[in-house]
């Protein structure tokens, strides 16, 4: 029997590629000739309630890619997100019933500023910036995606960490009734991740709020998750509700289930392989790339860069580490 | 209609053309008639097709018991064609694998990165050991083969059991955490094999002690 699946969106929503990059120079001319993002006034970021809201005073960063994004729905309908099951299609399935709101982050640990803040709270300080980022998932499939967020080390910044906080330690919302994934036991949960103090605090991770100009779907991680692009992305932990201070290494979800197939570090790397698979090579996804026949052929594999192409600016954070081993 | 006709006119066209729907509903979602392959087609195929070779190994695997539990003896005639889906599907997942995941489609450069990967990754080494037992059943699967082999037919034939635990096995080892769904593979060829075994030892006792 031939069943026809529903299409969830049609695809006179999913914004083009063109559209978006008018989009995004529109916002660049209007940054410069505004001229407001000198220090000292920055814009406030709010994250509205509502899904799929636009979210405003976007302004662009320098460590964006040229590169194509993908399409917001290869982006929002092809990603892991255990907590709400193991396929890539069971997050967008799975997640809509997620209470966002109201959202608090806990902060905690080796700083001198601690306590429990109300997302909005949270966010209030900053400016939000958009960028577009390679993702490489450590399955080799990597995507390009255009986040929205705020730089991880502005937000560091703001509670003081002693100097004994030697890694910043995130953790996932534990909660069974909204995350059906976690009464399974594929990982332990809650999921947690982690960065050393100088990784967390250099230029390019964001905690993101958005993607394409709105605010961050459920499926993605909503309402605050974690963008390190250099690294694989499982490091990049969705849905935070906490984040720690901590003198000691944590131990992380994925390093947890299988240590000799998923490292701390997690730098992406194409000369240190999987133990099951390459990670010399990368499919780039993108269905948008033609329909039928034309969409097998024209997805073709690329190289995997060290760093995911990001060397010039974290590979110094590694001087002297054997990569090999801390893999 | 006697039984061997009805076989042969309704029943396996019907089957035949059963078999096929899992490919026909690839085809179909590749052109967005049926639904859709999803952000990464090629993996989606890739795994469809893996999964329904998995499904007609333990499929033909379970026409035997069927057909000794049930004394409809006519379920023997589906054997080869439900077998030779198997191949077929294996074939499918392999190519997909080979000529799209691989890139073999866009250069022959692909070939050493194919040939490594076979080697090197345990999980690879085991579904190709499988693919090619299968490629050496489908060959002789044909009435005029199984003549010229005579007893030695069986004796290789009784490979399928074998492909089809490197093919679980592989399913197995390629998961990335959750391997609730190859255990359920796992769970019906150890029964599949088992009353195999459990036939084999009660046939056995009246001989040994009679």
């Amino acid at each position: 029997m031939l069943i026809k699946k529903p299409a969830d969106i049609r695809p006179s929503e999913i914004t083009s590629r063109d559209n978006y990059l008018n989009r995004r120079k529109f916002m660049q001319a209007a940054a410069l000739a505004g001229g407001s993002l000198v220090a000292g006034d920055a814009l406030t970021a709010l994250v509205p309630d509502q899904k799929q809201a636009k979210l405003a005073d976007i302004v662009p960063s320098q460590y964006s890619t040229d590169e194509s994004p993908n399409s917001f729905m290869d982006i929002t309908s092809y990603n892991n997100f255990y907590e709400f099951g193991m396929r890539k299609e069971d997050p967008k399935r799975n997640s809509q019933s997620l209470r966002t709101r109201p959202w608090s982050i806990e902060v905690s640990g080796n700083a001198e500023v601690t306590g429990t803040f109300a997302l909005e709270d949270f966010v209030k300080p900053h400016t939000l910036e958009e960028r577009i980022y390679r993702l490489r998932c450590v399955e080799a499939w990597s995507m390009v995606i255009p986040w929205v967020g705020i730089p991880l080390a502005d937000i560091i910044k703001q509670f003081k960490p002693m100097s004994s906080a030697k890694y910043v330690v995130f953790e996932t919302l534990l909660d069974k009734e909204q995350m059906p994934g976690q009464r399974s036991r594929s990982l332990r949960w809650p999921y947690v991740e982690g960065l050393t103090i100088a990784e967390a605090t250099n230029p390019l991770p964001i905690l993101a709020v958005g993607v394409y100009g709105e605010v961050l779907p459920n499926q993605n991680g909503a309402p605050l998750r974690l963008i390190v692009p250099w690294k694989y992305g499982f490091k990049s932990i969705k849905s935070i509700v906490r984040m720690h201070f901590s003198e000691t290494r944590p131990g992380t979800s994925w390093e947890i289930a299988a240590p000799h197939e998923y490292g701390f570090y997690a730098n992406v790397n194409p000369d240190v392989d999987h133990p099951r698979w390459s990670q010399a090579r990368e499919r780039r996804i993108g269905s948008d790339q033609g329909t039928g026949l034309q969409s097998l052929f024209s997805a073709s594999r690329q190289e995997t860069l060290m760093f995911n192409g990001y060397g010039e600016h974290v590979a110094h954070l590694y001087d002297g580490l054997d990569l090999r081993k801390n893999f | 209609m006697d039984t061997i006709r009805q076989v042969r006119f309704v029943w396996k066209p019907l089957v035949f053309a059963c078999s096929l729907l899992p490919f026909a509903m690839v085809a179909g979602d590749l052109f967005g008639i049926t639904g859709s392959l999803g952000a990464n087609p090629v993996e989606e195929i890739q795994d469809r097709f893996g999964t329904w070779g998995l499904r007609f190994m333990l499929i033909t695997l379970a026409v035997t018991p069927l057909r000794m539990i049930s004394h409809m003896n006519w379920l023997a005639r589906f054997r080869r064609m439900t077998g030779l889906f198997a191949f077929f599907y294996v074939l499918m997942h392999f190519l997909t694998w080979a000529i799209l995941d691989q890139d073999l489609v866009h250069s022959v450069n692909a070939l050493p990165a194919i040939a490594e990967d076979i080697v090197k990754r345990p999980f690879i080494t085991i579904g190709f050991a499988a693919f090619l037992v299968l490629i050496a059943l489908a060959t002789t699967s044909t009435a005029g083969m199984r003549r010229r082999l005579g007893r030695r037919w069986q004796k290789l034939h009784n490979w399928i059991y074998v492909a089809a635990v490197m093919g679980v096995w592989h399913y197995w080892w390629q998961v990335k955490l959750d391997a609730s769904e190859p255990a359920i593979y796992a769970a019906i060829l150890t029964l599949l094999l088992g009353y195999r075994i459990w036939r084999r030892q009660k046939s056995l006792v009246p001989r040994n002690t009679g």
